[in-house]
């Protein structure tokens, strides 16, 4: 732990920081208007945190520039000064990615919110990084395509966060995460250059540099504009939802889909008390008395879905469903369908504060992991409601507590931790889709060694030499890690005792 | 098989050994598997280092859909074990000559026909545990679906042809074979050709490939039995049989198409083999040649000097790779500009300071 700072060391150092937000906003003022720099309290103080309120600190000025060509000189004069750039979408990450710095500029990029093309022939979109995710669908819509990845705050999330955080959504199981649905990012480098990754082609020469740059959490180049992929519409899709007597036959029939070889469109799982929650927030009509709910959805040519459905319903009755309903029209399916997209709000009701967490594991590891967590909760005195990304075999355990007491919010933390390292052990990540950001930065000592913590620093440095760039967020330090005292959980090969070969 | 008895362990540092080793002597080393892309991207230099010793496929799990496999398992064992269990690699890796390795499919990061419809191979690389230039076993990535911990490494081995580091063991996402499938066959010229893929392209339709030559569009269409039927009953042209339509598809897959493959006569006066990577919906451009990915991937034959290919390429909004010709002194790869090619030097010495590892492969100053 770093020593307490004496009243005197504090008044200091809010000097010395006075004076640097004077100097850097008036470098600032070259390059951009006075009305697209914020430097007073009250200005700066909705960008003090994202959607992971726990974690909170002011920024030392916020921009918002509206073009490129103010962009760049923002982030010329950041290089020159040597102050740390924070880039800011619509502050909905759940990581903490867009946690201010103290000393840094929060570069919001609000500003840049024009779609340029939709493309029908080339099944393509030119956007710009802060266009929200749901405008893009919105935008392909009178085409019959639409946008892939749907991340649940998909009506205010911009693109240009998606990137950063490679974003997922219940309908990646079939359709992929960012990565696999953008084909270019234009953006600009620390030092303020122009720069493009990936190609309107299906690829680029070079090193692939886009799978890195897609969920780098702003710590690589900042985004400006994004050329995605659009899909054609389905013609259909329709939903079921199974009841299950227990956790167990609910996470085994999913293990049981996937083993069937379908790909449905959306396979999540609720337990009973998530359950409740979401009914009484939309009421849904969800089955109360069941253990669990499985959402699985199909979608496609009226054939496919027929032949889907029928398989699925299958598998799901062979796996003990009690009980399941299929859509009969796309009212009922978007019923279905709202509990589990606002589970989120839901959960936030019934208790003054909630920790997401986001760990994946493998999906026959499910139920094991549910009574790992049910366990938790005697351990740390706290609840937990769960949904899961179950195709994916993502976890979203919502661990309640009042962020008030701090008692409960250090035994959350706590509780969030048991939880992703119970993950690594399981075989699995501590995040699937939210990202590292500052939450998860003690976990990634357990998840990966010393050196491949340096290579990833190494990777950064190759784009960002200055380390100018959301400095302090994904890769912890080798200190952090000593201090966090947790040996990393060995991964390397796997061993196979001379298996006869294949 | 060479690796009988020969622990994983003592593989690696037999591996380290030979790194430290090139790195002491300040020598190159060519990163082998099958051997069987030697052809493709730059010429190797540097001394051979074979990847024999490791081999298997260390973890199969057909209800997780991951496989995991040492990097030199032959690509033919892969694909046959998850041929038993009625699963694929769904990228359709191309196979030039029988030997291929499943590190050597990841290093160069080539897709087959269903590249259009299924993504590329990148997509389906799961995680990555790989040896750096300092000879450091590092793990990025793992067997689950969805991970966003640290930045995408083991996705960006994919396709950089060993310059990074040596692949040890790759994971990757296998998907079930589609039960449905048929090839239909339409007389059409180029222009015509390439504006019915553009329009399919953008309709829910069960597409897997698309490809024409000479006159000949064939569009190959799978998954459900039934939805694959009434695309045909929409779609007319003339139905392959279903044997003739795979062996086809595979000539296409692993240049076995007599179209890929100029005779040494052919390449001695000069004529090359290009790929031009184009955006989906590419107008006709002025050499025809052979189409593939809907329209995306072009193949050209001609002796016309590089850098008007490439400009051509570039113009459009796309590139060429110069991938058999008997001279390739314009570079295999088309250039990337000078900001691009800053990181790649910088993410070169960062995992691989020394340059030791198949140097030159991908770029010849890198």
């Amino acid at each position: 732990m770093t020593a307490m700072s004496s009243p005197q060391e504090d008044r200091e150092e809010a000097t010395r920081r006075g004076a640097r937000q004077a100097e850097v906003a008036a470098a600032l003022s070259q390059v951009l208007p006075a009305t697209a720099i914020l430097v007073r309290r009250e200005d700066t103080t909705p960008y003090e945190c994202d959607g992971l309120t726990a974690f909170k600190a002011k920024p030392m000025v916020v921009v918002l520039p509206e073009n490129e060509t103010q962009l760049a000189g923002a982030l010329k004069v950041c290089h020159r000064l040597g102050v740390p750039v924070v880039a800011r979408g619509a502050g909905t990450g759940l990581s903490g990615g867009a946690l201010p710095h103290r000393l840094g500029v929060t570069l919001s990029l609000a500003k840049f919110n024009k779609i340029f093309k939709v493309d029908a022939l080339s099944c393509t979109a030119v956007v710009q990084c802060g266009v929200r995710n749901l405008a893009i669908s919105e935008a392909a819509a009178p085409y019959g395509l639409y946008y892939a990845p749907d991340p649940s705050s998909q009506i205010a999330c911009t693109i240009g966060g998606n990137v950063a955080e490679n974003s997922g959504g219940v309908h990646c199981l079939k359709y992929g995460m960012t990565l696999h649905n953008v084909l270019k990012v234009r953006g600009f480098t620390a030092e303020g250059e122009p720069i493009e990754f990936g190609s309107e082609a299906l690829d680029a020469p070079g090193i692939d540099l886009l799978s890195v740059v897609i969920g780098s959490e702003g710590m690589l180049a900042i985004t400006t504009e994004v050329t995605v992929k659009l899909v054609p519409k389905p013609e259909l899709a329709r939903c079921m939802v199974a009841s299950f007597p227990t956790i167990e036959s609910a996470g085994s029939a999913v293990a049981s889909v996937i083993a069937q070889g379908i790909v449905p469109a959306g396979l999540e799982l609720m337990d009973q008390r998530m359950t409740a929650v979401a009914e009484d927030y939309v009421h849904a009509g969800y089955d109360l008395s069941a253990a669990a709910l499985l959402l699985c959805e199909s979608d496609g040519t009226q054939e496919e879905v027929a032949e889907e459905i029928a398989a699925m319903k299958r598998v799901l009755e062979e796996s003990g469903a009690s009980r399941i309903e299929v859509s009969q029209d796309e009212a009922q399916r978007l019923k279905f369908w709202s509990g589990r997209k606002n589970a989120f709000p839901a959960s936030g009701g019934i208790s003054p504060d909630y920790m997401c967490m986001d760990s994946t594991i493998p999906r026959k590891r499910l139920a094991e992991m549910l009574l790992a967590i049910q366990a938790m909760e005697s351990k740390y005195q706290l609840q937990c409601v769960n949904v899961f990304h179950a195709g994916d075999g993502n976890l979203h355990p919502l661990i309640l507590f009042d962020a008030n007491d701090r008692d409960q919010f250090r035994r959350c933390e706590l509780f969030g931790a048991e939880i992703l390292e119970a993950s690594l052990r399981l075989g699995g990540t501590v995040t699937g889709e939210h990202g590292v950001g500052v939450e998860k930065l003690n976990s990634m000592c357990v998840q990966f060694s010393p050196a491949e913590r340096e290579q990833f620093i190494a990777v950064k440095r190759a784009f960002d030499p200055a380390e100018m760039l959301n400095p302090g967020k994904v890769i912890p330090t080798l200190a952090r890690c000593a201090e966090y005292g947790k040996m990393h959980v060995h991964r390397g090969m796997i061993p196979f005792p001379e298996l006869p070969r294949y | 098989m060479a690796a009988a008895g020969i622990s994983r362990d003592t593989a690696v540092d037999r591996l380290r050994a030979r790194i430290l080793d090139a790195r002491a002597r300040r020598v190159s080393l060519d990163i082998r598997g099958g051997n069987t892309k030697a052809f493709y991207a730059e010429a190797p230099r540097g001394e051979p280092l074979a990847l024999a010793e490791l081999t298997g496929i260390s973890c199969y799990e057909p209800s997780e859909l991951v496989v995991t496999a040492r990097a030199g398992t032959p690509l033919a064992e892969l694909e046959s074990v998850l041929a038993e269990r009625g699963q694929c690699l769904a990228f359709e890796p191309p196979r030039f000559a029988a030997g291929g390795t499943v590190g050597g499919m990841v290093a160069a990061g080539l897709s087959g026909p269903a590249r259009a419809a299924a993504g590329p191979l990148r997509d389906y690389v799961l995680g990555a545990t790989v040896l750096n230039g300092r000879g450091e076993l590092l793990s990025f990535g793992g067997q689950v679906m969805k991970n966003v911990a640290g930045y995408d490494v083991s996705r960006l081995m994919a396709g950089s042809w060993g310059v990074l580091g040596i692949l040890c063991e790759v994971s990757l996402k296998v998907l079930a074979t589609k039960v449905g499938t048929a090839t239909l066959s339409f007389d059409w010229d180029e222009r015509r050709a390439l504006a019915e893929m553009a329009r399919w392209n953008a309709l829910p339709l069960p597409l897997s490939a698309s490809a024409w030559h000479a006159g000949c569009l064939r569009i190959r269409l799978a998954g459900a039995e039934a939805a694959v039927r009434s695309a045909c009953r929409k779609l007319g042209g003339t139905e392959l049989d279903p044997d003739t339509a795979a062996s086809w598809w595979g000539s296409v897959r692993d240049h076995r198409h007599p179209f890929f493959r100029p005779s040494k006569e052919e390449l001695a006066s000069g004529e090359c083999l290009w790929r031009i990577s184009l955006p989906p919906a590419t107008q006709q451009l002025e050499h025809a040649g052979f189409i593939g990915w809907g329209g995306a991937e072009r193949w050209w034959r001609t002796r016309a000097p590089p850098h008007q290919i490439r400009a051509l390429a570039a113009a459009a909004h796309g590139h060429a790779t110069l991938v058999r010709a008997a001279d390739k002194a314009a570079g295999a790869f088309a250039p990337v500009g000078e900001s691009l090619m800053r990181i790649h030097r910088a993410l070169k010495s960062a995992f691989d300071p020394e340059r030791v590892f198949n140097a030159g492969r991908l770029y010849a100053d890198l």
